[in-house]
């Protein structure tokens, strides 16, 4: 623009108050974030494409459905290669045509059927009623498993697992964060164990642990632990150095420091660390569980895929889903009060500070001391405080 | 340019009758701490480098000291070894007679980066020093919240460092540094990263809390106007290797007050310390302790 008049200016100024781009080009634009609802819209679409997908291969007879479902099987007396097509048989469509050659030259009436999936392949109102009745189905015989007892042994597995990983994999990765000394000591060996797939212990944690949940544990703890160490090893490495000076001018020692500054710089991303981790652990789940005797979830799809209760087997794939996510967001929303320095919501503190003032000893006596309306404390002092200047001020908040 | 505009200046070694008063006073203080040829070399790519050569001054009780000198001239380098965070690899400091080493609380810091504790609300951060000494919690707190009124942020001590100003972080910092009573405050170019209003703010709250507290400070900038409005004696270090080429006795008269920035002596001791710093030396034409003023 070489000229800049009044007139000029006005144009460029109401130019800029409208939206540059067309909705458009805003949905496709190089590395910038998407309008709010075209987020949540594509969001939903992510679920949605896909389920609509499996609705139009199941729902649309002539899209795929390679089989027949047999309604009717005429009269089965009528001999040929095909005569073993029965009621209720799924066969595929050049089996049907025949038979129903067959059954011409012979003048039976023909076969009547519908075009179908195959079993592995339920329509999503199957899956859907499994969601309820994989609970309810009980078990076909001794010895097989309800979906909640399969769920409750896969979780206790991976509960389990993960805890002793973290019991021990926390405090080392701490340690090896702080001192040099026990990072050389464990990480090279830690690095090198790390790429042993977990499952390759599978039998061997059979043989010495026998059957039952605790080689499954330890398969978990396998796939987890040496991770772990590394990641938090890293996490506490990567604590601001300067802290950790201020802290030693301060006068912490060496055990103050690890205590009261490496911790708790570090717990909000060891947190998010364990989080990650935990996902990684269901990955380890259905590994463990098919070493020695089957267990769990794992043990519950087998058992249903030998049954073709294939509606039960994506219900139960599901689920394992469902629970993962679940617990992520469960604990993403308690990480929000727990850190309140980096999230600004203190509810949990304010709360724990009121329990506290109510189950004090003396009852009405408040911890906190009133600093503005402390006499003493302004007596003492003398000069005046310097206020702050209203631009300083205006930075708070 | 012509002569006439030229400002007659006195000699920055010239002092007022009140002025050596006060160096005669300091004088016959205590020495808080020592250093006696500190050296640093550090092992370069080419042979070692010396940053730190025999570097040697006494701090007296309750003086204000500034280092100051160009980019690397190891100043910060000085003020780290004499914290304990670097180590010397020559020559000696003590405190109260004791040579020291490691951090500890008797050499409390002040950082450019703030360095306050996020995790920790304000209070809680000027606590720090006082529950790694073990005292009661009680105790610590009110001691605290004293210090936090002395820095004038009582309003502020249940808040977060994230939800404070540049300037303020840096009270709570020095707060928090003070509330441990150290024989000597180090303070490593505090003021480095605030806009300059609050700046200039943060040097007069810093005077007055020495004035009211019983401490010693050694303060590092390279901001001339700011060594001379704060400090009592100026050690001016040069560049490779690292060393001192003068200590200034700060001719301007206390209380200090932001008007002395245009006063005879703050501007000749400027001018001496540009002269060193900045080697910029007047043409021989020009007597020494004359400033140039080109008029606007």
């Amino acid at each position: 623009m070489k000229k800049t008049g009044p007139e000029l200016n006005t144009k460029a100024a109401t130019g800029g108050a409208k939206p540059s781009a067309g909705p458009r080009r805003r949905l496709l634009a190089v590395r910038a974030p998407l309008p709010p609802r075209a987020s949540v819209v594509a969001g939903v679409l992510a679920f949605v494409l896909p389920l609509l997908a499996w609705c139009v291969v199941s729902y649309v007879p002539f899209v795929w459905h390679p089989l027949v479902h047999v309604r009717d099987a005429s009269d089965a007396n009528v001999p040929g290669e095909y005569s073993y097509v029965a009621v209720d048989q799924l066969v595929e469509l050049e089996v049907f045509d025949k038979r129903n050659q067959e059954l011409a030259q012979a003048h039976a009436r023909p076969l009547r059927g519908e075009r179908a999936n195959p079993v592995f392949l339920p329509a999503p109102h199957e899956v859907a009623r499994a969601f309820y009745t994989a609970f309810t189905t009980p078990p076909l015989r001794r010895g097989d498993f309800w979906l909640h007892e399969s769920l409750l042994q896969s979780c206790q597995v991976i509960f389990w697992g993960f805890i002793y990983a973290a019991l021990l994999g926390l405090p080392l990765g701490i340690l090896c964060g702080t001192f040099t000394l026990f990072s050389r000591l464990s990480e090279p060996f830690v690095d090198f164990v790390r790429y042993m797939p977990a499952p390759v212990f599978g039998a061997l944690a059979v043989a010495v642990l026998g059957l039952g949940n605790e080689p499954k544990i330890t398969i978990i703890f396998i796939g987890t632990f040496f991770q772990m160490v590394l990641i938090v090893a890293n996490t506490t490495r990567s604590v601001d150095g300067a802290l950790l000076q201020a802290a030693q001018t301060l006068g912490a020692n060496r055990f103050q420091l690890v205590k009261n500054v490496v911790i708790p710089a570090a717990v909000p991303n060891l947190y998010r660390d364990m989080r990650i981790l935990l996902g990684w652990a269901w990955t380890y789940l259905v590994v463990a569980e098919l070493i020695g005797e089957k267990s769990g979830i794992s043990a519950f799809l087998y058992q249903e895929q030998r049954y073709r209760h294939f509606d039960n087997v994506y219900a139960g794939i599901v689920m394992i889903g469902l629970i993962g996510l679940l617990t992520d967001q469960v604990l993403n929303f308690v990480g929000r009060f727990l850190f309140p320095w980096e999230t600004g919501n203190n509810t949990l503190f304010r709360l724990f500070n009121q329990l506290k003032v109510a189950f004090s000893p003396r009852g009405d006596a408040v911890p906190e001391a009133d600093p503005i309306n402390d006499s003493q404390v302004l007596e003492r002092l003398p000069i005046a405080p310097i206020t702050d200047t209203p631009e300083e001020e205006a930075h708070v908040g | 340019m012509s002569v006439e505009d030229r400002l007659e200046l006195p000699s920055y070694l010239h002092h007022t009758e009140a002025v050596s008063a006060r160096f005669a006073e300091i004088r016959q203080r205590p020495v808080v701490m020592s250093l006696s040829a500190v050296s640093r070399q550090f092992e370069g790519s080419q042979g070692p480098v010396l940053a730190l050569s025999k570097v040697s001054f006494d701090v007296r009780k309750r003086e204000f000291i500034s280092v100051i000198g160009p980019s690397g001239c190891g100043k910060s380098t000085l003020i780290r070894i004499v914290a304990g965070l670097e180590t010397c690899t020559g020559g000696s400091i003590t405190v109260d007679g004791r040579e020291v080493g490691e951090p500890a609380a008797d050499r409390g810091m002040v950082f450019q980066g703030y360095t306050l504790f996020p995790w920790l609300n304000v209070k809680s951060n000027v606590m720090f020093g006082l529950k790694m000494k073990g005292m009661p919690k009680a105790k610590a707190e009110r001691t605290a919240m004293e210090w936090l009124d002395l820095v004038g942020l009582t309003k502020f001590a249940n808040h977060y460092p994230a939800q404070l100003s540049g300037g303020m972080k840096q009270r709570v910092a020095i707060a928090r540094a003070l509330a441990n009573e150290p024989r000597i405050l180090l303070m490593d170019e505090p003021f480095g990263a605030l806009d300059a209003q609050t700046r200039s703010s943060m040097q007069a709250h810093l005077l007055k809390i020495w004035e009211t507290v019983d401490v010693t400070i050694l303060f590092i900038t390279h901001d001339l106007d700011e060594a001379i409005y704060l400090s009592d004696r100026i050690v001016v270090l040069g560049a490779h290797p690292g060393r001192i080429l003068e200590i200034i006795d700060v001719p301007v008269a206390r209380a200090r007050h932001p008007d002395q920035f245009l006063s005879g002596s703050f501007l000749a001791t400027k001018k001496r310390l540009e002269q060193l710093i900045h080697h910029r030396e007047t043409s021989p034409k020009h007597d020494a302790g004359k400033l140039a003023f080109v008029a606007a």
